[in-house]
């Protein structure tokens, strides 16, 4: 059986560790999806915290913007890693739908996330 | 125009440097004197990706930077001169003390034998002293994450 998708979400301050609780209590789904925090460190033990917590297995990173430290971390340490996928510009729509959807492969999983997370940037 | 913001921050080119300082002061070029960034040319896109495309951005080793800081000063545009290192900042203001008068401290973190100084700011005793002795040689040294922050000089860290 293979290895369970993980989901890791990378962001300034406090704003991953709330996106997570939010879409956890949306889905009722907890465990799946990691809070990483940029404040307090500098590159190299940014880098060491994404490592950590998307650990060996298949992952779907999610980053707040599609540039800056978080996203340059996130890159140096994981573009090797072809079982992990990256995402910016992380919404709870996005999260939301990964988190009903980690029985996909990484990039299928990442692909639907990024739509429904597009989706719902909207101006009504 | 001389160079506006000498800065050293270990997290080089991001969010505060580029919007918090970069709106207030209207950057026009961003140079980054790095030597491990400037041998590689995906981390530069990394860095440029973070920067909006009015902004120049320019990579440098410390060694040119030493070089063309005279230039870089000489320069009309608006510049913001980042390093990741109190060292590297030290080379350049040995270079041209002129040039590079005034260096904000924008960010180190923690690492293995630095205490906290202020939230963003961790420094070793040796850092801090090698702060000193750039105070002493005549360099105006203040700790500001961003602009809208409390300016800390450097007696006020120990």
């Amino acid at each position: 059986m293979s290895e369970s998708l993980r989901g890791v979400v990378v962001g300034h301050g406090s704003v991953a560790v709330s996106l997570i609780d939010a879409a956890e209590q949306i889905t009722g789904l907890r465990g799946v999806l990691t809070a990483v925090t940029n404040s307090g460190c500098d590159r190299g033990t940014l880098e060491e915290r994404v490592a950590g917590a998307v650990g060996s297995g298949p992952a779907v990173v999610f980053v707040d913007l599609a540039a800056g430290s978080c996203l340059i971390a996130v890159l140096r340490r994981l573009r090797d890693r072809e079982d992990v996928e990256v995402v910016t510009g992380v919404n709870l729509a996005m999260l939301v739908d990964f988190l009903f959807h980690t029985d996909l492969a990484p990039a299928e999983a990442a692909a639907r996330a990024a739509e429904s997370g597009t989706g719902a940037i909207r101006v009504p | 125009m001389p160079v506006l913001l000498a800065r050293v921050d270990d997290r080089l080119i991001h969010g505060q440097v580029v919007l918090g300082w970069g709106r207030p002061l209207g950057l026009e070029r961003i140079i980054l004197v790095d030597d491990e960034v400037a041998a590689n040319e995906w981390e530069q896109e990394l860095y440029r990706m973070a920067v909006p495309s009015g902004i120049e951005v320019v990579f440098a080793t410390v060694a040119e930077g030493t070089r063309q800081l005279g230039e870089w000063h000489r320069d009309r545009r608006r510049t913001a001169l980042l390093t990741g290192e109190i060292e590297a900042m030290a080379a350049l203001h040995a270079a041209d003390p002129g040039a590079i008068h005034r260096i904000n401290l924008g960010g180190l973190h923690h690492q293995p034998g630095r205490s906290e100084r202020l939230p963003y700011l961790y420094l070793t005793d040796a850092e801090l002293a090698r702060l000193d002795q750039l105070v002493a040689a005549g360099a105006d040294i203040t700790a500001q994450d961003v602009p809208t922050a409390q300016r800390t000089a450097v007696e006020a860290l120990r």
